[in-house]
């Protein structure tokens, strides 16, 4: 391994080289960050290569009004509230989960299919299953609403916060935004969607898009990749990660997600209103929709005072450059929603590249 | 700015051995209690009385489940607080034992929990000489608590202390990290994780004391229960004012643990051990203190993990990546694991 390490490490530094110029790779999945920041890749790459920490982190990238609506069916006697461990911290309007004076109605599940049992098991409530994550958590979500519909389980329901990666790299590059020369593409959500979902980016922007594994060895080949890539002057789609994506990615999964729901405009954090980037239940499945059972919608956030989620977001700064990293914004009490999550790149600097900013 | 929340009540993650714990004692814990013993805040109190050098300190265990894989809490409140006085320089030889006891708690239970305290003293060779017993109303407390205070006397002619640790000592690790918290959390019923990972609950006074006993380059050692190898080389290089540099290739971890802990998102480096000790140790004495513990049971696995080094701005932990790269080792916050010990 050591040695492909090297090899490319030794590439990477000529194509910079002959570059001579800053280049900045975007990775836009959280599992991408926290491997960059756990291995020390930052501090075996060349001066002039910079990697930024795009919108790749599910639970940084849901918007407040999501959490707020969270929040108001957890006040409810008649509601269980189902949702992955990483959701409990992440800050609305009036604190969080975590902070609620009765716990007794949230519960931690690892699967959805945890969540519908909970339904199962508890016929005199309902079972709200907070449903976030990218394309990859999207299947098991449209799984589960099957089942119910099918089971005629009508105790359960979704509030769906599943986002969509390409429309928000989309945005990112359509924003005054040149500063993103390449994207290392997510491994996980690529198996599902395939690579070649990324093809418009190439086309229609003319930036390198690699889809790499988690290794760092995969990581480090994926950026070798992209910098030969751009050292040549070109723009173009590959995959090498050929074990686990394809072109076409997981008919299957994508068939059910299709079936259930369908693109809508939708909030990010940090990034505002992206048009077609998150996924709503279709009408057949409406009586599964939380939002729709319970009369109740997804404000727009208000803007957090101080925070620069937005622009770490973007790349067009690191998180050490916010006036709040480290001091009043920390992963015991986060104010943006990237200190949030483990995955979160703000999360991610104070835990694994602080150095002097604390305190 | 968002409304904070937390600052006026105590977390969870007060308790969890990280920074949140730190300031917790340095702020209203210690403030209060000024003495010179308090203030070195080693694992042991040293104290001179009456002519004896004696170690003296004092752990309460809450661990849930009470009983997991290589032990239970029982055997847990006797290793760790015999640990404590161990890896102090001391030879362990009182402990106490106090129950808090939550109404309805079933006997059987506790004659199970007492007959694994009992076993285990037995074994380490150190008595229970007194105790407390109280019970609380049901919901007052879960199910059962323990308390062990212990005292040691200090073995002559050593003296540890991060004073002694100096540029170039070695770091020592008797054996693999992370096994205790990840066999914990696995078992807890609501992870539903199966596995095959046992806890490394041990009693370490025996492989210190030989250690003690036929090498003289030991400068310093720890436990590094919660908050793990993490929060012990944090503590050592605020402590030395100087950093610490380790290597991940050099540090044994369990497969098993590894994986469980990939998969949950935890760092292994932050995961409690309850039979491990940190030791620095000199570097001409690194080969003879490695061999020792190889050739206990307790230490096959012992390693060198890495140096204490210079400082340029402020002492920092560091590990070299199995890849070459660089990254920092923060102390972890401590809200990872909550009753783990």
């Amino acid at each position: 391994m050591l040695d492909r390490i090297n090899k490319a490490q030794r590439d990477i530094d000529a194509a910079c080289e002959t570059l001579g110029r800053q280049i900045n790779i975007m990775e836009v999945c959280g599992t991408h960050t926290v491997s960059i920041f756990r291995n020390g890749i930052r501090s075996i790459l060349p001066k002039n290569l910079k990697l930024l920490s795009g919108p790749g982190c599910p639970v940084c990238v849901t918007d407040q009004g999501y959490i707020d609506a969270v929040l108001r069916l957890a006040d409810r006697d008649d509601c269980i509230i189902a949702t992955y461990g990483d959701m409990i911290r992440v800050p609305g309007k009036d604190g969080s989960l975590e902070t609620k004076q009765s716990k007794a109605n949230i519960r931690i599940v690892l699967s959805s299919e945890d969540a519908l049992q909970l339904a199962k098991d508890n016929p005199g409530k309902t079972v709200v299953f907070v449903a976030v994550g990218f394309e990859t958590t999207a299947p098991a979500t449209a799984v589960v609403v099957k089942e119910a519909a099918d089971g005629a389980i009508d105790n359960f329901c979704i509030l769906s916060g599943h986002k969509l990666v390409v429309p928000a790299m989309r945005a990112l590059l359509s924003e005054k935004n040149d500063n993103i020369n390449a994207f290392l593409c997510p491994g996980h959500v690529s198996a599902i969607i395939g690579y070649g979902a990324f093809a418009e980016i190439v086309e229609d922007f003319g930036r390198p898009c690699v889809v790499a594994g988690f290794e760092p060895v995969q990581i480090i080949e994926g950026l070798c990749e992209i910098c030969s890539q751009l050292s040549a002057g070109k723009a173009e789609l590959k995959s090498i990660y050929s074990a686990v994506v394809t072109e076409k990615g997981n008919i299957a999964a994508q068939q059910i997600v299709n079936e259930c729901f369908e693109p809508a405009d939708g909030y990010w954090r940090g990034l505002g209103e992206i048009k077609k980037s998150t996924l709503k239940l279709k009408d057949k499945y409406g009586r599964f929709d939380a939002f729709r059972r319970f009369g109740i919608s997804e404000e727009p956030s208000e803007e957090i005072k101080g925070c620069r989620c937005g622009e770490v977001l973007c790349g067009l700064i690191e998180p050490t450059e916010c006036g709040l990293f480290g001091r009043d914004c920390t992963p015991q009490e986060p104010v943006g929603p990237c200190m949030v999550s483990s995955e979160g790149a703000c999360a991610a600097w104070y835990k694994y590249g602080r150095k002097k900013r604390n305190k | 700015m968002m409304k904070k929340t937390g600052n006026d009540r105590i977390l969870l993650a007060h308790g969890g051995g990280g920074q949140l714990m730190d300031d917790l004692i340095r702020q209203h814990i210690l403030p209060g209690l000024k003495n010179d013993a308090l203030a070195e805040l080693g694992d042991s109190a040293r104290l001179d009385v009456a002519g004896s050098s004696l170690c003296f300190t004092t752990d309460s265990y809450v661990v849930k489940p009470l009983f997991f894989n290589g032990g239970d809490i029982g055997k847990l409140a006797v290793c760790g607080t015999v640990n404590d006085l161990a890896v102090a320089g001391s030879e362990p030889v009182a402990l106490s034992l106090s129950l808090i006891i939550e109404d309805g708690f079933e006997i059987e239970l506790l004659d199970k929990i007492l007959a694994s305290v009992g076993q285990t003293a037995r074994q380490i060779g150190v008595d229970i000489v007194t105790g407390d017993t109280k019970t609380v109303e049901s919901g007052a407390a879960d199910r059962i608590f323990i308390n062990t205070a212990g005292i040691g006397i200090r073995l002559a002619g050593v003296d540890l202390g991060f004073e002694k640790i100096a540029i170039g000592d070695k770091i020592m690790i008797n054996g693999m990290i992370g096994d205790h918290g990840m066999t914990i959390i696995s078992q807890r019923e609501e992870m539903k994780f199966q596995s095959q990972l046992k806890s490394d609950c041990a009693s370490l006074a025996g492989l210190i004391r030989e250690l003690l006993e036929n090498t003289s380059g030991i400068k310093f050692m720890r436990d590094p229960t919660r908050g793990g190898l993490a929060a012990t080389l944090n503590e050592i290089a605020r402590s030395t004012a100087l950093s610490v540099e380790i290597r991940e290739t050099d540090i044994p971890v369990r497969p098993a643990v590894q994986v469980a802990a990939d998969m949950l998102g935890f760092d292994v480096l932050t995961i409690a051990n309850e039979g491990k000790f940190v030791a620095i140790v000199s570097p001409e004495s690194a080969d003879d203190c490695l061999s020792i513990c190889r050739n206990n049971k307790l230490g096959k696995k012992a390693n060198i993990i890495g140096e204490v080094v210079g400082t340029l701005d402020v002492p920092l932990v560091e590990i070299e990546t199995r890849i070459g790269g660089k990254r920092i080792v923060q102390m972890p916050y401590g809200r990872e694991l909550p009753r783990i010990c």
